[in-house]
């Protein structure tokens, strides 16, 4: 293991770290103008051309806001639940895959950091710590609506990290493999959404689930619960679960499309590796847009209905998926 | 060799220090926290023993589906405080009594038994714990243990559905006809 190495992959995570939190800061930017343009409305276009420094006006002023602690609370816990909620979601991506290999300065670079045989394992372990932030969050501020909140999400996060977990079984089923570097390779000539649709339904709605998205944001329903789990977070701490729930919203669509779409697979890819990290970035950046429109078009569900739908629906469809890819998998010759 | 050591020597205080932490802790949230990162501390040790999927496995059904639970139902029943001392006498000094006879049990198994010498401690082959030779291991050598392990796991999933819906259970066995 030579130093070269090492830097090599501290350089490829301050990359990753940075890409994630300046994504986060980019897309609360898109998500209001989309919502925007699809409610007829114009959106923030003041700040800076087309309001792209919208998301630098946001932080200086949630960085000067008052922190305040509630009376009761428990405070080291108080403190830890933001940071609890943010790490994973920042980790969750080092396993996917940007692209093949380029020649920088003459040193090939393999355009990911952990290539690792157990990467599908290692996205769900992360996820299912994700969590904790959450609940404790609810539950460390002293306040019932924010404990409801926290109840809530852990709850629904538990019920459809299952149909998630289920979700990922067919890609691996038709590789063979855990690493997504290898499901990826395997997409080279068709993408997994065709050969298993029903998977990558699943999966989109488990993914909104998951990230608390529209139409199952439920733990931050506001006619009901005030704002959910961060009901008394301020100022940066608040910033901190804000952020946490955009670079979710990155890293599922990142792992959705590297386990259905094919991730940096593309026309010409081989010739051109540069293309692959392109071809990841468009991919994202539709999901995205995707994850914005349902939030735009469809009203939040029932309570009882989202619970009945997770155990119910979804998680017999994934194993009746399951059934169904290894079948297949078996008549296509593995 | 010696970064090895040194890192399994930080590990190791870790897990023991979580766990004495889980026990001493009076409030039941930093009791299950601590078992959290007792569970996450081992799952670095099973890494650094290139088990890289027993330790995922060990994550994500421990640490987040198992604990996560417990959280919630101490969260729910609001039983975060622990009152008073505890009720059972003399229970301390018979749990520290136990402890004592445990570490000497294995201090005796490791000293007199493996003689403690490196040599006599073989490497399993690097690929032992991969995803592929644990599937196979558990569906050829172990099926039989694993299907009995699934039924249980059934029948327990049967079970607490019939547990909460008592109600409508005991309405039809008490009125058969008229359901």
């Amino acid at each position: 293991m030579d130093a070269a190495l090492i830097w090599e992959w501290i350089i490829k995570s301050v990359v990753i770290l940075l890409v994630m939190t300046g994504g986060f800061a980019y897309v609360t930017l898109y998500e209001r103008r989309v919502l925007a343009r699809m409610q007829v409305r114009i959106g923030p276009n003041r700040v800076g051309w087309q309001g792209l420094l919208q998301p630098v006006a946001d932080g200086i002023k949630l960085i000067f806001k008052e922190e305040l602690t509630p009376v009761g609370a428990d405070r080291l816990i108080f403190i830890l639940a933001p940071v609890i909620t943010v790490i994973p979601a920042l980790i969750v991506t080092a396993v996917v895959p940007w692209g093949t290999e380029v020649n920088l300065f003459g040193r090939i670079v393999p355009l990911r950091l952990a290539d690792i045989n157990v990467a599908v394992l290692y996205i769900l372990s992360v996820t299912s710590i994700s969590v904790y932030g959450i609940t404790l969050a609810g539950w460390s501020s002293n306040n019932k609506y924010a404990m409801l909140g926290g109840l809530r999400a852990t709850a629904q996060m538990i019920s459809y990290e299952l149909a998630l977990g289920m979700a990922f079984v067919g890609p691996i089923l038709w590789t063979g493999s855990m690493s997504l570097g290898d499901i990826v390779s395997a997409q080279k000539n068709l993408w997994f959404v065709v050969i298993m649709p029903l998977g990558f339904i699943i999966y989109v709605i488990a993914s909104l689930a998951e990230v608390n998205r529209s139409p199952f944001d439920m733990p931050e329903a506001e006619q009901e619960l005030t704002a959910g789990y961060h009901t008394e977070y301020s100022g940066m701490k608040f910033a901190l679960f804000f952020m946490a729930e955009y670079i979710k919203m990155i890293g599922v669509s990142m792992i959705g499309a590297t386990l259905f779409l094919g991730g940096y697979q593309g026309p010409f890819v081989d010739a051109y590796p540069w293309l692959g990290p392109i071809y990841l970035f468009i991919k994202v950046a539709l999901w995205l847009f995707f994850m914005i429109w349902v939030r735009a078009t469809l009203p939040r569900f029932r309570y009882d209905r989202l619970m009945a739908f997770g155990w119910k629906v979804l998680l017999p469809l994934s194993l009746l998926y399951i059934v169904v890819t290894a079948v297949l998998r078996l008549l296509v010759g593995g | 060799m010696i970064t090895g050591i040194l890192f399994f020597d930080v590990m190791a205080v870790l897990v023991i220090s979580t766990s004495i932490g889980m026990l001493v802790s009076r409030n039941a949230v930093y009791s299950a926290l601590f078992l959290v990162l007792n569970f996450a501390s081992v799952a670095v040790l099973y890494v650094t023993l290139g088990a890289p999927f027993i330790a995922m496995a060990q994550v994500t059904v421990y640490a987040g589906a198992i604990m996560i639970l417990f959280l919630f139902v101490i969260m729910l029943l609001g039983a975060e405080r622990l009152e008073g001392e505890s009720t059972i006498r003399g229970q301390r000094l018979f749990g520290g009594l136990l402890a004592v006879i445990l570490l000497g049990e294995l201090t005796w198994m490791a000293v007199f038994q493996s003689g403690l010498s490196p040599a006599a401690l073989t490497m399993p082959a690097s690929d032992f714990a991969g995803p592929t030779q644990i599937g196979l291991t558990l569906f050829n050598t172990y099926l039989l243990p694993f299907e009995v392990t699934s039924f249980i796991l059934l029948v327990a999933i049967i079970g607490a559905i019939i547990l909460t819906k008592t109600d409508n259970i005991g309405k039809r066995i008490i009125r058969p006809g008229k359901d």
